[in-house]
């Protein structure tokens, strides 16, 4: 490992330290009550003894967040191959999947817990809707940006157009694929925690953001602050894994993820 | 003194010509008038420079013998059969930066269907005639410039092609690359016994390689001039001889009576 990424890793974990140890200081100086702002030592407490609680809202949430994902990447990209197959349809298609987009999913939510009997399957639909258009709209921007003279030496050999689609077009759109992947990881957990807030389902399917409204209405701050941590690590997480799918996917090709050429 | 562009049966040879262009008149989408009243006819193994400033239609006239564009008046006449039998060398590289060297190599024979292990092995031979043996696995950004550039001259003649088109293929090499690749093109070239188009904006650069080179004139893109090189292969020496400064000199006056006629736009 290299000195400058060994900065980037130390310094913010320092920075994070500080924080932490003024902040418990600051609760423990100023006597700060603790369904005001908790101290990090009581949050991490809460998050051993609450576990049982936590731990099960955190893999639901997780579930919803990985399904819901899986969904964008399939939606996203089959919607994207189905655009790039004619202008025509493409231009009949995007408005409707870009009203979809900018519509806020809080407003669209209600509407369909509503519709939907299955709370997980409401809240999948929720998710999708708001993680898929980062994949669609990059892959279309992708699918049309093979480099032209490639595109004309497949012409040259004759290539068919399933041909050119395989080896060129889905190739030339992977690094856009990727990009829009990594937004879609945070909105997808975005989206399946604002639709739980909207639901507000308790009992067997309920994730962290019911968690957090509970402990909201019983004032157990310390535990709304365990499922908040909870929530932030699993968006740091998914992003991490994505970006390391990502570099592995083009590490020898894109400038985007290689380093020095040998 | 502008000189009249010349008339299309000026410029046809006699004999059985392996491909014609007749009259072509190429307008763009936008209007602009690319190539006016352009005849010629290549011959089978000549080696042909299309020398002209940018902007003369040097590089539609390479798409239209390439099928990769049409003429708006005029046709392309090929003697016998067509296309699938033209290696063509673009101004980049133009790799697959996703593929290993091999597989750009292979890529025309992928795109025939033509059986893996069978493809690789006719990839190899071509990567070791430019001198490539042993970079089978690398992907094109581990490769400088210059071996790009053989790795696309590699894929160009993989299939062996009776023609090959070459759209300023050196221009963005520095001069001692381009050197070099010029006197393997020319081994290339006599080893294999192609026909070579080759499009260029340099004097000494279509001297040195041309059996024929024909100077264009811009705006409308028009054949101004025609020179026949009159010297053995191989050309190692041939700089060096009083014989090709004359060569260069006579060609460059008629690219500068070209372009004369079109400096006042």
């Amino acid at each position: 490992m290299n000195r400058e990424r060994l900065i980037g890793i130390i310094s913010p974990a320092v920075l994070g330290v500080i924080v932490l140890a003024l902040w418990e200081a600051a609760v423990d100086f100023l006597h700060v009550p603790p369904y005001i702002v908790p101290a990090p030592s009581r949050i991490a407490i809460k998050l051993v003894t609450d576990w049982n609680v936590l731990g099960p809202a955190l893999l639901f949430t997780l579930e919803t967040t990985g399904l819901a994902l899986l969904a964008a990447i399939i939606g996203g990209g089959l919607l994207a191959l189905i655009f790039a197959q004619s202008k025509l349809i493409e231009r009949s298609l995007l408005p409707y999947a870009i009203i979809l987009q900018v519509t806020p999913i809080v407003s669209i939510a209600p509407l369909i817990i509503i519709w939907v009997d299955s709370t997980l399957a409401a809240l999948l639909i929720c998710a999708w809707i708001v993680a898929f258009f980062p994949i669609l709209s990059n892959s279309i921007v992708g699918l049309n940006s093979a480099d032209r003279n490639l595109v004309a030496l497949f012409k040259l050999y004759g290539a068919s157009r399933f041909q050119t689609l395989i080896l060129l077009r889905v190739p030339s759109a992977l690094p856009y694929f990727l990009a829009g992947l990594r937004i879609s990881g945070g909105l997808s957990l975005i989206g399946a925690v604002v639709a739980e807030f909207v639901a507000g389902a308790g009992g067997r399917e309920s994730g962290l953001a019911y968690r957090i409204l509970e402990a909201g209405y019983r004032l157990d701050i310390p535990r709304m602050f365990a499922a908040l941590f909870l929530v932030s690590a699993t968006g740091i997480a998914i992003y991490a894994v994505l970006a390391l799918v990502s570099h592995l996917v083009l590490r020898h090709w894109h400038e985007s993820a290689a380093g020095e050429a040998e | 003194m502008p000189i009249p562009p010349a008339r299309s049966d000026h410029i046809l040879n006699p004999g059985s010509p392996l491909v014609t262009l007749d009259r072509i008149d190429k307008r763009f989408r936008n209007g602009t008038l690319a190539l006016s009243g352009v005849g010629l006819s290549v011959q089978q193994g000549e080696f042909l420079s299309l020398l002209g400033p940018s902007g003369c239609g040097k590089s539609t006239i390479l798409r239209l013998i390439a099928g990769l564009s049409a003429p708006t008046t005029g046709s392309v006449i090929w003697g016998d059969r067509r296309t699938h039998d033209i290696g063509f060398v673009f101004q980049e590289p133009t790799l697959m930066p996703w593929s290993r060297i091999i597989d750009n190599v292979a890529l025309p024979l992928k795109l025939a269907h033509t059986p893996r292990t069978q493809a690789q092995d006719r990839a190899r031979e071509a990567l070791d005639r430019v001198g490539l043996g042993g970079f089978e696995r690398h992907y094109p950004r581990e490769l400088s410039g210059g071996m790009k550039m053989r790795v696309s001259i590699a894929r160009a003649l993989v299939m062996r092609p009776r023609v090959l088109l070459m759209d300023e293929p050196f221009a963005a090499l520095d001069e001692i690359t381009r050197l070099t690749l010029n006197d393997d093109l020319l081994a290339l070239w006599q080893a294999q016994r192609f026909t070579a188009i080759f499009v260029t904006h340099s004097v000494f650069e279509s001297v040195y390689l041309s059996t024929r080179i024909l100077v264009m004139a811009a705006r409308p893109g028009r054949i101004a001039a025609e020179f026949a090189v009159d010297a053995d292969y191989p050309r190692q020496g041939y700089r060096s001889t009083s014989a090709y400064t004359q060569q260069c000199d006579a060609v460059s006056a008629a690219l500068g009576h070209a372009m004369g006629g079109t400096a006042m736009l």
